[in-house]
């Protein structure tokens, strides 16, 4: 093959429906193992062999989510994506501003990152009887500690990029001479996204971990407050269900960045999982 | 006499205690191709880096009526994140100069690749769309590392030929570095055999040949054995 005629649009090149029942064929595989282990659950609950009263069946689970959903659900889930969605705002912005400062002024190092590693090695939710001591057992307690959550993960990664990024493409610029700010938006900034989105993504599962966390301590509405609430009662079905909306929900935060991080992250040419040889 | 667009003289140059470069003078006349040829590690990309600009600490001189000086690096060190458009015209941002662009695009030989992302190119593809990017801001002078050093020896000649047309065509002054013999004598109008370190230049060969020049030309294998023997004498090789 001569390089001219190396294909730039592989992906693109096949014929539509190839390609569609291809996706169709991963997103079975994906389903499987699930199915199989919903299947297997049912019938040994069924049959007697795990009491009910403590695994429910998974249609059983299914009742109880359609009943949930019928009545407080939304309540619970509004609550809940709210916390971490502000949460989750507030730590992550932090994180950048200061990721940014540290990675790119070694000065703001030497001043800053002994601090941050410091407070890093405290287990986050060492927090958790300041935060209620200082600020109640309000939304502004579950919110801040949520924010401690995405802080790190969000720092770290976002240091490490800027720090990983390829000295020779920065001499590029420099060899342009172009100014601070610009060296910053034309290739520091684009060069650090993908560990960018690595610590984005990594703070948002985090986040979610820790807004369990704070709601199982103490709350009345919210996921947490619905698992707690399901073990004072004696009702599995009720915390599986909220289990299940949890898991939706970090999937479905997690997919939305993922799929940005796809957008902007195209020109990557990295494995994935295939030798060239593989490609259809 | 003409003008030199380059006028350098480097007296000194050191890396903590070692002398990279010791008394070095290097002209550089419009239109004219020089090599500096040494081995990897004698000082040669330090002293391109001097005279681009990049290197500032050092003990010398470094008059320049070259308006503007462009480089070209070992790798093509083009931004991943950009097409091969946007990469050409990187120096100006997204004001960049389309048809200018298009041009070099057709120039360089990479028709019908302007929307390519750089993972999708060959490394001869980069590099020829590295030599675009230091064309693009029209300029008089042309530094290359090695810029040919990480291809495969058929499109090293293709690509020799292609720098050579273009510096012809926009009328450009190259100094190259490389440790390929045949590459310099075949591009250059001078050679200058560098010492190893404290590298200075040992010996400066003119080849009197008028370009397009033919590869199997007995004076090129004469300049090869009598730079050979430079090199071996510099205790090089």
């Amino acid at each position: 093959m001569t390089s001219k005629s190396k294909t730039l649009l592989a992906p693109l090149a096949l014929p539509a429906p190839e390609r569609l029942s291809q996706a169709w064929r991963l997103r079975l595989k994906a389903l499987a193992l699930p199915l199989l282990i919903i299947l297997i659950l049912e019938f040994v609950v069924r049959i007697g062999w795990l009491p009910s009263y403590q695994m429910p069946a998974p249609s059983e689970i299914a009742l109880t989510l359609r009943d949930l959903a019928e009545g407080a659900l939304w309540k619970h889930i509004g609550a809940s994506l709210l916390r971490v969605l502000s949460g989750f705002a507030i730590g992550a912005t932090l994180a950048l501003l200061f990721a940014a400062w540290v990675g790119l002024s070694r000065e703001a190092e030497a001043w800053l990152e002994p601090t941050f590693a410091g407070l890093r090695s405290i287990p986050s939710l060492a927090w958790v009887p300041l935060l209620l001591l200082w600020l109640g057992i309000d939304e502004t307690s579950k919110v801040v500690l949520i924010a401690i959550g995405a802080f790190f993960p969000v720092y770290l990664n976002g240091v490490a990029a800027i720090r990983n990024i390829d000295r020779k493409l920065v001499e590029v610029g420099q060899m342009y001479g172009f100014s601070r700010p610009r060296l910053i938006r034309r290739i520091l900034l684009p060069a650090a996204l993908p560990g960018l989105f690595t610590g984005l993504r990594s703070g948002m599962s985090l986040a979610w971990m820790f807004l369990v966390a704070a709601e199982l301590i103490a709350a009345t509405k919210g996921l947490g407050y619905l698992l707690s609430d399901g073990r004072e009662t004696s009702r599995p079905d009720i915390v599986l269900a909220a289990i299940i909306v949890l898991a939706l929900l970090g999937k479905l935060s997690d997919g939305l960045l993922a799929s940005l991080e796809k957008r902007f992250l195209a020109w990557r040419d990295t494995f994935n999982g295939q030798s060239a040889g593989d490609e259809p | 006499m003409t003008e030199h667009l380059l006028d350098i003289h480097v007296e000194r140059k050191t890396f903590a205690a070692t002398t990279v470069l010791n008394n070095i003078h290097l002209q550089l006349k419009p239109r004219e191709t020089v090599s500096l040829l040494g081995p990897s590690g004698c000082g040669k990309s330090t002293l391109l880096r001097i005279v681009a600009g990049l290197e500032r600490d050092f003990q010398g001189t470094l008059r320049s009526r070259a308006g503007k000086i462009a480089f070209v690096f070992q790798e093509p060190r083009l931004m991943p994140w950009l097409t091969v458009e946007q990469n050409i015209g990187f120096s100006a941002d997204n004001h960049y100069d389309k048809a200018w662009v298009a041009q070099l695009i057709e120039e360089v030989g990479l028709g019908g690749f302007a929307q390519a992302l750089p993972k999708a190119l060959s490394g001869g593809m980069a590099q020829r769309v590295a030599i675009a990017r230091g064309l693009y801001s029209r300029p008089q002078v042309l530094l290359l590392d090695e810029p040919f050093s990480a291809v495969d020896a058929f499109t090293r000649m293709k690509l020799q030929d292609l720098l050579l047309q273009l510096a012809q065509r926009h009328a450009i002054a190259l100094l190259l570095v490389t440790h390929d013999v045949d590459e310099a004598l075949y591009l250059s109008d001078r050679v200058l055999v560098m010492d190893n370190r404290p590298s200075s230049i040992r010996e400066e060969l003119a080849v009197p040949l008028p370009h397009p020049r033919d590869r199997r030309d007995p004076l090129l294998a004469q300049l090869k054995a009598r730079s050979l023997t430079e090199l071996q004498r510099a205790h090089v090789i």
